[in-house]
């Protein structure tokens, strides 16, 4: 199944926009709305808009699942490691141990409205990337699953 | 006159949900200690300006990671019932 050509055009255009913001709004998780699991589905949503536009064969060239399943279990070893990287610091697991030490992610924040620095959050921001990269993998190899049915009709 | 029916119950049903929406106490909560905590504390305990995301990711990251588990498992169980199956392989129960 195969659409025209504006709608392929389109699709095309959109593909890397719908990344981008993705990565945004994981990215920004700790200062403005959003965070992993709706970054990640933004992204994942470019597949779904490429996935309609072409044929299911021309999209695995540019998608493949192999990088997406890596992308997922990377992701969740991430979360876990993060966590698990409290204990070593004398703190729960899970529990925040770079916020506000001053190393990564570890700046100062000022009290009350401001600007937002994105190098703040301690944990959360790696936590964030860890549940976006693994929504992204997880959705995206769903997608192409499910859809791996829809193949060009012969004639 | 079926059509009908289903309207009038139809109405009776939303009809009533609403009522009974009606009266419910609608931002005010009776309990606000935990509400208050998170506001108060979360930006300096966490160094994250958006709450909401602190509240998920630190104060609740526990429950985030079950979140993630369940995702991860929902994919394998998609990944299993999709499979191509081997060449002469056949389900048990065909």
């Amino acid at each position: 199944m195969k659409m025209t050509k504006i709608v392929r055009t389109t699709a095309d255009l959109f593909f890397p926009f719908c990344l981008v913001f993705g990565l945004y709004v994981v990215v920004h998780g700790h200062l403005t709305p959003g965070g992993g699991f709706q970054g990640g589905a933004v992204m994942a949503t470019g597949t779904a808009l490429l996935l309609v536009a072409r044929a299911y064969d021309d999209v695995t060239g540019r998608i493949r699942k192999g990088a997406m399943k890596a992308c997922e279990a990377t992701g969740l070893m991430l979360f876990l490691l993060a966590g698990l990287g409290g204990l070593f610091h004398g703190r729960a697991f899970l529990g925040n141990w770079l916020a506000q030490a001053g190393g990564l992610f570890g700046n100062r924040v000022e009290l009350g409205a401001n600007a937002g620095d994105l190098y703040t959050g301690g944990l959360i921001p790696l936590l964030n990337f860890g549940v976006g990269i693994e929504v992204l993998g997880g959705l995206t190899v769903i997608l192409l699953y499910m859809l791996s049915g829809i193949k060009e009709e012969k004639k | 006159m079926r059509n009908v029916l289903f309207s009038a119950i139809l109405l009776l049903f939303f009809g009533g949900l609403t009522y009974l929406a009606v009266d419910l106490p609608f931002g005010a909560p009776r309990a606000t200690d935990m509400d208050d905590y998170f506001i108060r504390n979360a930006q300096a305990q966490t160094g994250a300006n958006n709450v909401v995301t602190a509240i998920v990711f630190d104060f609740r990251g526990f429950d985030t990671l079950g979140e993630a588990t369940v995702l991860f498992t929902a994919v394998l169980g998609v990944g299993m019932m999709f499979r191509k199956l081997k060449e002469g392989e056949e389900y048990e129960n065909d």
